[in-house]
């Protein structure tokens, strides 16, 4: 049964794609505040549809059962959840179950929706930043997960909301990484401290204290070089451009976020472990939520790990990058 | 929540078994609980998982155990046998047009590694003998392009580069350029797309159709989770894949997308990233992959690593010496030069069963520090010294520390240790004289 679930999904494909563009062209409208919640959902369409669809199918007109339970824990490990988080997850429900007596397959569904908006609620916070000038934001992560992209976006909301905002170039190893973030620089319009590529990280970051604490900003945001999280020396070195910082700017940074990507599986908390003893990490960024990556990682992180995800990445856009909200998450989830 | 070592769970699951003779229902039905978790804990696909375990299951139920297996070890044997074969069972390589140029074209998802691969893969075929023409065909991402020619400044390959025009008149002409000029291969870098946006999948339809490749490699982040099998699904069904290329393999994900993929769709893994560095890009072998997946070490990889790095004359060389003179610090310092050239000793580590994923290695790095001391207290010794450490008393240690900007400690502790391993190699030498080589080298830093 859940094999064939699986294949009539896939089968499904082609038309999805068709929806998909239809739904990307409507985003190209200017942005109101209605419609941020809209372009939520959209990004999720491909999440809701493989997720949640496939949770509908199941549970419709079925009777609560082991067989039933069985599937629903397939579905939640192709999305990432991960097996210990699913463990919790389906024991929970089973808990419901025999406390409600209830038999109706579609119960579960509502009640995995409570369950899940509990977790992810339970460690939901927004981007904090201070009043003193400078707040600090520093921008970690594995290569490619999308710090710049994101740093990009970030630095267009911030400085929409009307903050004066510095970009400090702290990837000084990935060939280019530098050139990259100063397009985005100069598209969104704020001010950058450059070195040279292959120069000292540590230097750049007290280089961006520095300037805009001169420069009288608001905030400034620190990007880094993507690093795997198993790498010892490139952890240290990440440590140090931390403590560079906090030693300037004479207090704790305001965030410290992580950056992962949706599609990235369990291995997502490895990142999130390893980096943290590092830097302190405040939250996560998850980037690319508009694949077909269902982005249940972000459970397992909840659980596990107790991190807070921030932001979320849903589009290609520089106005696609969102507070996360647990209730608005789940909703469109399950919209 | 790391499952760690798959091969020891499994030694420690069936311990509790007292079964003899053949494996049972029960014992293989334990053995494969654990077996399952190991595969989602590393991002196998589901469908894949549950296939591959009905597959050993079948295979192992009533199967003799051999006299000199465990029963645990039987069912690893078999699962290992299974996963390999699942996964290709050998490595293919790059096919080459008859009549080159050879186009490559590099596609994926955003920020899966494309472009440091595609500088990788001309580095690599460009050691082969080859003539590799990189092309910057990525004209979306902001720097990309710039990106490919510091690559290509930094390996000494050209890079075709138009700014950004139509990626589909890049290729195009990029194709005649290369043709003009010489080059066998030519390696399309293409821009980051999901595989759900259509208009930019038709793009490189329209690429595919302009430059009829020879090979159209995904490249895939090993950390992917469970997606990884729809994008690889999509992408093949949309330009019919030839290839991936697994990259980021240097972390600690256990790469299951590898596994996945292969088994689903049946494209074949053709290479492997594993360093940040341009030399880092190895042929794929799926044996050591399925040991990886496990988490069972790859020992093979380091047997190879060593066998290339040794001077296979040195070693003979240095055994009859050993078997003549014993072992002394000169020795012991052009040991320790072999050793480095194998590589980065926190590789090596990982590579070995058991020690990748032991919760205490995790994020621990061999110290290679603590190796440049050991070799800055030798070199600070008379030849005299080195040949009898025994005549090295205190003067001696106090003038070698200062030598080597080390502690009197440093250099009693280098002297005890040195004097344990030629107690140890005296009864290697003696017991098996022709021990192989490589045991030399390990008990050295056991």
């Amino acid at each position: 049964m859940g094999w064939k679930n699986i294949f009539s999904h896939r089968e499904k494909t082609e038309t999805d794609v068709e929806l998909q563009t239809e739904e990307i062209e409507e985003i190209a409208e200017p942005i109101s505040k209605s419609g941020l919640f809209a372009r939520l959902k959209q990004g999720l369409t491909k999440t809701r549809e493989g997720f949640v669809g496939k949770v509908e199918q199941l549970v419709r007109g079925r009777k609560i059962d082991d067989e039933l339970f069985e599937e629903l824990e397939e579905i939640l490990i192709q999305a990432d959840v991960g097996v210990p988080t699913t463990m919790m997850l389906t024991e929970r429900l089973r808990l419901r179950v025999s406390e409600s007596k209830s038999t109706e397959g579609n119960q579960i569904q509502v009640w995995l929706k409570e369950e899940i908006v509990q977790l992810l609620q339970a460690n939901n916070e927004t981007l904090v930043l201070s009043d003193q000038k400078p707040a600090g934001i520093m921008v970690v992560g594995v290569n490619g997960a999308g710090k710049t992209t994101t740093i990009g976006k970030l630095a267009h909301r911030l400085s929409n909301e009307g903050a004066k905002v510095l970009l400090g170039a702290g990837d000084t190893f990935r060939a280019a990484a530098i050139e990259q973030l100063r397009v985005w620089a100069d598209r969104v319009g704020v001010d950058i401290i450059a070195h040279n590529s292959g120069s000292d990280p540590a230097a750049v970051a007290f280089d961006t204290v520095a300037a805009a604490r001169a420069r009288d900003c608001n905030v400034f945001i620190l990007d880094t070089a993507g690093r795997l999280q198993t790498k010892t020396n490139l952890m240290a070195e990440l440590g140090k451009v931390h403590r560079v910082v906090i030693r300037e700017l004479g207090r704790e940074l305001d965030e410290v976020l992580l950056v992962v990507d949706a599609t990235t599986g369990q291995n997502a908390l490895s990142q999130a472990k390893l980096f943290s003893e590092s830097v302190p990490l405040t939250g996560i960024v998850l980037t690319k939520l508009d694949g077909t990556a269902k982005g249940g990682i972000i459970l397992a992180l909840a659980h596990e790990l107790k991190l807070p995800v921030k932001l979320i990445g849903v589009g290609e856009t520089y106005t696609d990058l969102q507070d996360f909200d647990a209730k608005e998450f789940a909703q469109a989830l399950f919209a | 929540m790391s499952f760690g070592n798959l091969a020891s769970r499994l030694q420690e699951t069936m311990k509790k078994l007292k079964s003899r003779g053949k494996l049972t229902e029960k014992d293989v039905d334990v053995a494969l609980r654990e077996v399952r978790l190991a595969l989602l804990e590393a991002d196998v696909h589901y469908k894949v998982v549950k296939d591959f375990v009905n597959t050993v299951k079948s295979r192992a139920i009533g199967h003799e155990v051999l006299n000199s297996l465990s029963p645990a070890q039987q069912v690893i044997k078999i699962v290992d046998q299974e996963l390999a074969a699942l996964m290709g069972g050998t490595q293919s390589k790059i096919a080459l047009a008859s009549k080159p140029p050879t186009v490559i074209m590099m596609v994926g998802l955003q920020g899966a590694g494309k472009t440091t691969t595609s500088g990788k893969l001309a580095r690599l075929l460009h050691s082969q003998g080859h003539r590799p023409l990189l092309v910057a065909a990525d004209v979306y991402r902001p720097a990309a392009i710039k990106q490919l020619m510091v690559l290509g400044e930094q390996i000494n390959i050209p890079v075709f580069e138009m700014g950004e025009d139509d990626p589909v008149v890049i290729a195009k002409t990029a194709f005649q350029h290369g043709m003009s000029h010489g080059n066998d291969v030519i390696i399309l870098d293409t821009a980051g797309r999901l595989h759900i946006d259509t208009e930019l999948m038709d793009e490189l339809k329209n690429i595919r159709k302009e430059t009829q490749p020879h090979e159209i490699l995904l490249v895939v982040d090993a950390m992917t989770g469970q997606d990884a099998v729809n994008v690889a699904q999509s992408f093949n069904e949309q330009l019919g894949l030839d290839g991936a290329i697994l990259t980021k393999l240097d972390g600690d994900a256990r790469g299951g997308a590898a596994l996945s993929i292969k088994s689903v769709t049946g494209i074949p893994i053709k290479y492997v990233a594993i360093s940040e560095k341009m030399d880092g890009l190895e042929v794929f072998h799926p044996d050591r992959m399925a040991s990886r997946i496990l988490g069972m070490g790859d020992m093979l990889s380091l047997i190879e690593k060593a066998e290339a790095s040794f001077d296979q004359n040195k070693a003979k060389e240095l055994s009859d010496k050993l078997q003549k003179d014993g072992f002394t610090l000169e020795d012991f310092q052009e040991q320790l030069e072999q050793v480095k050239k194998m590589g980065p000793l926190n590789q090596l580590v990982g590579m070995m069963p058991g020690m990748g994923n032991l919760k205490q290695l995790q994020g621990m790095e061999v110290d290679e520090s603590h190796l440049k001391r050991i070799e800055a207290i030798i070199r600070s010794m008379t030849v005299e010294e080195r040949r009898h450490p025994e005549i090295i008393a205190g003067s001696r240690r106090k003038r070698i520390a200062r030598g080597s900007g080390t502690r009197v400690q440093d250099v009693n502790r280098l002297l005890k240790q040195f004097e344990q391993t030629r107690q140890m190699m005296k009864q290697f030498t003696s017991i098996d004289k022709k021990s192989k080589k490589g045991k030399k080298l390990f008990s050295l830093f056991q």
